[in-house]
């Protein structure tokens, strides 16, 4: 019965084609702007690390005092060297790490070869771990390493194809301006995203990283930071590099894993009594004052989800919700138009039931089609996406079996959803009033 | 008008269908308001001045590769100058660490006090020459530019802390809001600076909302900067443009090719810049428009829809009315008076709807608050659109027979 009253449903849809297709276009639409912008929701507010997201913290000491917040400045998001040193020193996590990027020149050994530039981030050994980075070749540096300033790199998969044309490269040196480095190890293809790690600099979505080194060698070879460098009342800092490493500045950015609840309770009475004893020392003028977010809390407070992306999505939802009222009113004109019909077959014995399953199943072809088209049209808007998001971001957007399916589900019970009225206002038509006036 | 009465009743026996176009006018209302205002609002900010001649000016981002010590890269400098003032078509240069758009660069508090905790207003810092305000077409609208012999080094964390400024007229009235500033000293460090030019207008390189507040507040200090990356700002003549970007790439690495200048963007028209900036600006009024469009463009197709079913579920009455003396005309006023006092309803709602949205929208983004003419502009387009939607079917129900009531009663 079900697949004679799709049937019919598909005939009917042909008997008025205007109005069959104005439906399907509003569904089609309407799901398909919702499911566009949802896709590159999905893409940014994604978890980087879903493994992990709960071991790993971010904290943040208020390093400049009450009166910067009255000044418009918000709660630094990164560390001091001086604070992000004392807390490597101490070592009261599990696994520690600052990080800094860093940004250098590779020089090329070939001669005829021109350099180019390359991206990464300055780290201690723990970084690898800690963000369970994949290898192809070789591992991450040690502690021992990280003491002694070694001058050794990770690099990335794709320097690794550019430097030495994709072979085991561990051992090799590579030329980054001025300094030799020693290969040690050569990441699979890692790009979390959005990149957590480095949210308080970027956007997070930009190219995967080129190389990591030890922090201490690239503090030790003064590489400035190519990050944020935030510094607040510094007009008394001394000169030079030294200079900048002593100051209240903030660049360095720094996380702890911690196992468990008890871990990160334990950690931020560490972080506490840390700041009281600046106060105590009289290098803070202000009680403690510090945070210590988990990754996904870290991503909110980050604001990782562009405005634009989510502004986008609401508006599109609402554009969903007109063209469904839309769909509505005109398949109650669509359905009524046919109360003749209903009052014979009503008549001629069909059950209300039976009349609400034929509509039902109609307004379901109506959703399959706005489906499909929905499904075209959310494939242009992938395709086009690039016109309305920033390139980091629209590029993110794929059109994956997921989003397929989830564009035909949106338009179908959108639509049932949508025909629910409709289609007993048809199951209510009464037999007698139709048969009368005809 | 003496038919609202006949109507409304005739609309009680219509609930569904009238409930349904009240609220997708409201809905629609609501969001193309919102969206209209979210268009004007990314418009302005993607249209601002930033003061230069954008037209002329070629951005060309260099890093040099070993890292040159600091006392080597004046040499460097000024060998590049010279290798791009020799490119036909180039007419001046400057170095700097950064440009209008950019995105990136150095930002001070800068006012009245050696204490930088007591700033009046922050500023960006353009490190720049002689040859900057005529490279970049900047209007001088008080004092002088910088002479050559005041321009000064920096190494890469050294203070900053000029003798000389200029800064912009923005940044000059916040400082000295009654008088010259010229002659005057202002603090970007904790030492003195002089003021000796004013120029009319120079955007900072930010365009984030969150330094919209100071973006016209810019400090030119007459300084190299002695690093490793360096941005020159080349101003270029009429019509030559093309010609010029596609060549000072291979110029410079011909000179020397110790150095890094990006194949894909380390040389970039203004243009470029802009339209890089303002991308995600331009993206949303895209957005946001074609959302508009298809919205009020499925509302209409909406009305006809329900309001065509009507005249056909009513032809009989419509011919009775006929018969009885009602014109062609009353027929159509009928419908389009029926269509008004819907509308009414759901630009009533709707208004209501574009302000909580509105309000919400502000709450939870950087919106502003939704002017009372966007609202206004919307209800008029909506009534507007309902009687132009209603126009083709209450025209062929004016023209149904009086005969259509003799049949088949």
């Amino acid at each position: 019965m079900i697949s004679y009253y799709l049937k019919l449903g598909l005939r009917s849809l042909r008997r008025n084609p205007i109005l069959t297709t104005l439906m399907v276009l509003a569904i089609g639409v309407g799901v398909a702007s919702s499911m566009t912008t949802y896709a590159v929701f999905r893409a940014v507010s994604g978890n980087p690390l879903p493994e992990k997201s709960a071991q790993l913290f971010a904290p943040q000491i208020d390093i400049w005092g009450p009166q910067s917040r009255a000044q418009g400045r918000e709660l630094p998001d990164s560390l001091s060297y001086t604070d992000a040193m004392a807390l490597m020193r101490d070592h009261k996590a599990k696994r520690q790490t600052a990080i800094y990027p860093v940004g250098f020149n590779a020089i090329p050994s070939d001669v005829s070869s021109e350099p180019f530039a390359v991206r990464g981030y300055a780290a201690y050994a723990d970084f690898f771990p800690m963000f369970n980075v994949p290898f192809i070749y070789g591992g991450g540096w040690n502690a021992s390493q990280d003491e002694a300033r070694a001058a050794v790199v990770v690099i990335s998969d794709q320097l690794n194809q550019q430097l030495f044309g994709g072979a085991n490269s561990v051992g090799r040196m590579v030329h980054l301006d001025n300094h030799d480095y020693q290969v040690i190890g050569v990441t699979a293809d890692w790009n979390p995203r959005p990149r957590f790690y480095d949210l308080n600099n970027s956007s997070g979505f930009t190219d995967a990283p080129d190389f990591f080194l030890p922090f201490n060698q690239a503090v030790g070879t003064q590489t400035e930071t190519m990050g944020d460098n935030n510094c607040y009342g510094s007009a008394g800092r001394n000169p030079g590099f030294d200079g900048w490493l002593q100051s209240d500045c903030v660049w360095v950015s720094y996380w702890v894993e911690l196992s468990d609840a008890a871990a990160a309770q334990a950690y931020n009475n560490y972080l506490q009594a840390y700041a009281a004893e600046q106060n105590r020392a009289g290098r803070f003028h202000w009680p403690a004052n510090v945070t210590l977010r988990n990754l996904t809390q870290w991503m909110d407070y980050e604001h990782v989800v562009p405005p634009e992306t989510r502004i986008s999505l609401l508006l599109s939802l609402g554009f969903l919700l007109v063209c469904l009222v839309n769909t509505i009113g005109l398949m109650l004109a669509k359905f009524m138009r046919r109360a003749g019909e209903i009052g014979v077959r009503r008549a001629l014995g069909a059950s209300r039931r039976e009349i609400w399953a034929q509509f039902l199943a109609e307004a379901a072809m109506v959703g399959v089609s706005g489906g499909l088209v929905g499904v075209v049209f959310t494939g242009i808007g992938v395709y086009g996406i690039g016109l309305i998001f920033e390139p980091d971001i629209a590029r993110l957007a794929h059109v994956s079996a997921y989003l397929v399916g989830l564009t035909l589900l949106c338009a179908l019970i959108a639509t049932l959803g949508a025909a629910f009225y409709p289609t007993w206002r048809a199951s209510r038509v009464q037999p007698a009033w139709q048969l009368k006036s005809n | 008008m003496m038919q609202i009465r006949p109507i409304l009743a005739a609309l009680r026996h219509h609930k569904a269908g009238t409930l349904l176009i009240a609220l997708q006018i409201a809905l629609t209302l609501a969001i193309v308001c919102n969206a209209l205002f979210i268009i004007h609002q990314r418009l302005t900010h993607l249209s601002q001045p930033t003061g230069i001649d954008e037209d002329s000016l070629l951005i060309v981002q260099n890093q040099w590769a070993g890292r040159p010590a600091p006392a080597e890269v004046p040499s460097l400098l000024a060998a590049d100058l010279d290798t791009l003032r020799k490119i036909p078509g180039v007419t001046n240069a400057y170095p700097s660490n950064t440009f209008p758009l950019s995105n990136g660069g150095i930002a001070y508090g800068i006012g009245h006090s050696p204490d930088k905790l007591k700033f009046t207003s922050d500023t960006a810092i353009y490190f720049t020459d002689e040859n900057t305000l005529p490279t970049l077409g900047l209007k001088l609208v008080a004092g002088r530019n910088f002479r050559a012999d005041e321009i000064g080094e920096a190494a890469g964390l050294d203070k900053i802390a000029p003798a000389v400024i200029i800064i912009t007229h923005e940044l000059a009235d916040r400082l000295f809001p009654d008088g010259s500033a010229v002659g005057k000293m202002a603090y970007i460090s904790n030492q003195p600076s002089i003021i000796i030019g004013v120029v009319e207008r120079l955007q900072t390189p930010y365009v984030d909302s969150a330094m919209a507040q100071w973006s016209a507040c810019s400090t030119l200090v007459p300084f190299r900067h002695l690093v490793d990356s360096t941005a020159y700002v080349v101003r270029v003549q009429p019509g030559q443009m093309a010609d010029v970007a596609s060549h000072v790439r291979a110029a410079l690495y011909a000179a020397n090719r110790m150095r890094v200048i990006s194949a894909k963007d380390g040389v970039q028209t203004f243009a470029q810049v802009r339209a890089t900036a303002y991308a995600s600006d331009r993206g949303m009024a895209i957005l946001m428009g074609a959302i508009s469009v298809v919205l009020l463009a499925i509302t209409a197709a909406g009305i006809v829809g329900l309001t065509s079913f009507w005249v056909g579920q009513r032809r009989k009455q419509i011919g009775v009315r006929r018969a009885l003396g009602a014109t062609q005309h009353d027929i159509l006023s009928y419908f389009l008076t029926e269509n008004l006092l819907i509308g009414f309803a759901g630009v009533v709602i709707g208004g209501v709807l574009a302000l909580g949205l509105n309000l919400w929208l502000m709450n939870q983004f950087e919106v502003e608050r939704l002017e009372p003419g966007y609202v206004i502009a919307g209800v008029i387009a909506l009534l507007l659109l309902g009687q132009g939607a209603v126009l083709a079917p209450a025209l062929r129900a004016s023209h149904v027979p009086p005969v259509e009531a003799t049949r088949s009663v």
